[in-house]
């Protein structure tokens, strides 16, 4: 049996208000005030998809990791062209080095491709594959695209023990329809009319994937209990039920009303928020579309509903829904997506290269937030250093690797500053102490201006520390930021 | 065992610059006019100085690294000149190289320097800089307000105080160093503020306004030391000397180890009771007669007057609203108007709070003088206050 043994997801703290982007451009697209309702996920200023596939990777795995062989990540919001992302996950999630990595990319079916390769390529005898797909896709301020997409990620940790889904059948098509394209050099995509991608594209190339991937499962199509199409805007779903005969309760939301399309992870995201509903004995089909279409079976097994009752759950799509945070400030979104060329002031000018040398020799530190442990006192520290910070200790070369990432935190000290530079003023950063002692002076994210104090609970995450726009790059690092306890 | 520094060194003549903004002065300028008083001030000539110390600190917008910008600057006549960088502790490192260099018997006279031209960058605080190649990469994006402010929220979680209570002590420390600043000529800021202005200001960094905030300036100070024996041979009879000179440097505990609370300056503590030891103060509240602390920020100052055993743990805030470091309370602290008015060009202050101890323990301080001073206490700080380098210097009339 193959399959998905365990499952996380990651949408964004943040999500934008249509009604407030709509209200702003209504005067130069009044055909767009209609789709004002809702909300779209977006990505706070510190987040794209190497971070949010963190999150999500974070989700899935929780406590436990097993034998991980293979870390898949599928976007086509990757933030390096040239130098591989989900190595940067696998370094962020302390996995490596002995793992196979791959970016999957260059269409919104990357994430179904990617998975059904992934599956495929299983190896029979045991080990894991962490399938990751996250997306964080720009757009043109005053467009549909920007209204009808969200940024988000779905993380699936794929095998052959625990299987909670297994993949029953799948079918593939490769068609070029072009219904929009991103040149390699292009911020923005180029779309073609909406009528023609939905006659010609869904209605046609969707069921020749569907149909086959049934029959190879031995399915009637009434028989499909959840039916999986991301498709932005989310109207295509009811009527291609009905055109393939599937029942429509088994129609999923596309979430449209709460996050947006998450384009390359957008099937994932939604067939993660059907496994969080989903019961034993269930057949999941998942359909993506683009330039061809994917089609997956899968069938939920009785471990899906031990997994549903383990403790501590991941967040899930669901969790991370439930936690959002509304921003009715359009021009916020405009300014993290460098729509509008904002006086950052000279502060901001500061130049961040950054030393690749140094960045290689403390990645384990900078990416994956491993400190010491002093073995001859066990005083837990970070950074790792060669002399015991313990003033009674001060032992030279003790220091065993630690990893801070999962750990509990919680402020000791903190300031909310509106002096130093931040594409969110005000900065908020503290100290933070964890539990099995160590601490560090860290920035925070996602925190609400008035809500931080001495003592609140924290937790790290991985975030953009600084961005080098006269390089191009960007650099990572851990922030706190208030622990979900109690909230979900 | 080693018997200090005390009443081993004697200040011979200090000058200090106008502080503030001083669109009409290069760093060149500011240094010519503080070293053109002190020689005054001192009867020496240039060729009398046998070595020389220069405290900058941040070279990114300044004169340059080196002892050169100091050697070229007042063409000192091809002796040692070595420069120093302890953050804004730099200039207390530049007179403790002069007074080390002429207790150890390296040279009769010495000169240190600080100086700092701020007010180049364009725009109002500190410079924003690269703190290292591995620092950026992980430390906070802090400020120095930002990094300050930390202090307030564990000073209240540690002692129970109410914002509102808190700030308005903190309020209190800063309209007092305008008071003072008022009646200084060479201060940066010379108006009296109210209590309303100060509460009402814009957020710097919570809880600092605005007026939570010293002022950055440029500036520039120095001394002359020399023996008590060529001192007295100079015909000088109430000279003042070093009583003690500490540095304590934070060595990763504060950022590092949960056994500080985050509340007050691990370094201070420690600077300040071997300073004590050193120059045989054993009461520094009822000895000390007046004090120039580091105070960057409102707080710094608060969580100070603790930390150097002038107030008691968690007392500071009534001493402060009580007033008792106000001009005319037991222990007047910035006299001159502190960081806060006076001004902070960083490579200077160290000496600068020296300058005023220097003047008020000989009697010149015109409408500033405090009755009678016999100790003087100068505090000077650097970096935040998870890690920092701070320098006390205990001063005194040679027969006290």
């Amino acid at each position: 049996m193959i399959g998905i043994t365990a499952y996380g997801g990651y949408i964004p703290r943040l999500r934008l208000s249509r009604r407030a982007v709509v209200e702003t451009n209504g005067w130069a697209a009044p055909g767009l005030r209609s789709q004002g309702k809702g909300e779209r996920s977006m990505c706070n200023w510190d987040e794209d998809s190497v971070t949010m596939a963190v999150e999500a990777a974070r989700d899935a795995l929780g406590g436990s990791r097993g034998r991980i062989g293979a870390l898949h990540l599928a976007s086509t919001s990757l933030p390096f062209a040239d130098r591989q992302n989900a190595g940067i996950v696998v370094e962020a999630l302390d996995l490596g080095p002995e793992i196979e990595t791959l970016d999957v990319t260059s269409s919104q079916r990357a994430g179904t491709s990617g998975l059904v390769a992934a599956l495929k390529a299983l190896p029979a005898g045991g080990g894991s594959t962490l399938f990751v797909a996250s997306e964080n896709r720009r757009s043109k301020a005053a467009g549909g695209q920007e209204l009808a997409f969200g940024d988000g990620a779905a993380a699936l940790l794929l095998g052959t023990e625990g299987v909670v889904a297994e993949l029953r059948a799948s079918h593939s098509t490769a068609v070029d329809f072009v219904d929009h394209y991103r040149g390699q050099t292009r911020e923005f995509d180029y779309v073609w009319e909406e009528r023609w991608i939905r006659d010609e594209g869904y209605m046609k190339l969707v069921p020749s994937a569907v149909r086959p991937a049934l029959e190879a499962a031995g399915l009637a199509p009434a028989d499909i209990d959840h039916f999986i199409l991301p498709n932005p805007g989310g109207r295509v779903g009811r009527s291609m039920a009905k055109a393939l005969g599937i029942p429509e309760p088994a129609v999923r939301d596309t979430l449209h009303a709460t996050c947006g399309d998450t384009g390359a992870a957008h099937a994932l995201v939604m067939l993660v928020d059907a496994l969080e509903r989903a019961t034993p004995g269930q057949w999941i089909l998942v359909a993506g579309f683009g330039q061809g279409c994917d089609a997956l079976v899968f069938r939920t097994t009785e471990a899906l509903a031990a997994a549903l009752a383990d403790a501590p759950r991941p967040l899930g799509i669901r969790g991370h829904l439930a936690r959002g945070r509304t921003e009715t400030n359009y021009a916020k979104f405009l300014a993290f997506n460098g729509l509008v060329e904002r006086d950052k002031g000279m502060r901001a000018e500061l130049d961040n290269q950054t030393a690749l040398t140094q960045l290689y020799r403390r990645r384990r530190m900078l990416t994956g937030l491993v400190g010491g442990r002093c073995t001859a006192c066990g005083t837990c520290q970070f950074p790792k250093t060669n002399v015991c910070v313990n003033p009674d200790c001060g032992a030279f070369h003790t220091q065993e690797d630690h990893r801070f990432a999962d750990s509990a935190a919680r402020i000791l000290t903190w300031s909310a500053d509106h002096l130093t530079y931040s594409p969110d003023p005000p900065a908020h950063y503290g100290m933070v102490e964890f539990a099995e002692g160590g601490r560090f002076l860290a920035n925070f994210t996602d925190v609400e201006p008035g809500s931080v104090a001495v003592g609140m609970p924290m937790r790290m995450m991985f975030r953009v520390k600084d961005y080098d726009d006269n390089r191009g790059f960007r650099r990572y690092f851990w922030k706190a930021t208030p622990a979900p306890t109690g909230e979900a | 065992m080693a018997s200090g520094i005390r009443d081993r060194v004697a200040i011979v003549g200090m000058g200090c610059s106008k502080f503030g903004e001083r669109w009409d002065a290069d760093a060149d300028d500011l240094m010519v006019e503080a070293y053109t008083e002190c020689l005054r001030d001192s009867g020496l000539e240039t060729k009398d100085i046998e070595a020389a110390w220069l405290a900058t600190a941040i070279e990114e917008i300044h004169v340059g690294k080196g002892g050169i910008p100091l050697a070229f600057g007042l063409r000192l006549p091809y002796i040692p000149v070595t420069r120093v960088e302890n953050f804004c502790a730099s200039g207390s490192e530049a007179l403790r190289g002069a007074v080390y260099a002429v207790a150890a018997g390296a040279c009769d006279i010495a000169l240190a320097l600080g100086v700092e031209k701020l007010k180049d960058t364009g725009y109002g605080g500190l410079p924003q800089r690269s703190r290292g190649a591995l620092n950026s990469m992980w430390w906070a994006n802090y400020s120095a307000p930002g990094s300050f402010a930390q202090l307030a929220a564990a000073y209240r979680a540690k002692h129970g105080i109410a914002p509102e209570d808190l700030k308005r002590a903190m309020a209190h420390v800063s309209i007092k160093s305008h008071d003072n600043g008022a009646k200084n000529p060479k201060a940066h800021l010379r108006k009296p503020i109210t209590l309303d202005t100060v509460l009402q200001a814009p957020m710097v960094a919570e809880p600092l306004g605005l007026f939570d905030c010293c002022g950055v300036s440029d500036g520039a100070a120095c001394a002359i030391v020399t023996t008590p024996e060529i001192a007295r041979g100079m015909g000088r009879k109430d000279f003042i000397t070093v009583k003690a000179m500490q540095l304590s440097v934070s060595n990763g505990v504060e950022a590092g180890h949960n056994s500080w609370d985050g509340s007050y300056f691990k370094t201070a503590r420690i600077a300040s009771s071997r300073a004590y030891k050193e120059a045989g103060i054993t009461d520094p509240r009822s000895q000390i007669s007046l004090a120039e602390v580091h105070d960057c920020f409102s707080i710094t100052e608060l969580v100070t007057m603790e930390d150097l055993h002038l107030s008691p743990e968690g007392g500071a805030v009534t001493d402060v609203l009580d007033g008792f470091f106000d001009s005319t309370g037991g222990l007047p602290c910035q006299i001159d108007g502190g960081l806060k008015c006076f001004g902070h060009p960083i490579g200077a202050s160290g000496l600068r709070m020296l300058y005023e101890l220097y003047l008020q323990l000989q009697g010149r301080a015109g409408p500033r003088q405090v009755a009678d001073p016999v100790f003087g206490l100068t505090h000077n700080l650097g970096g935040a206050p998870h890690q920092n380098v701070c320098s006390v210097v205990v001063v005194g009339r040679h027969d006290a």
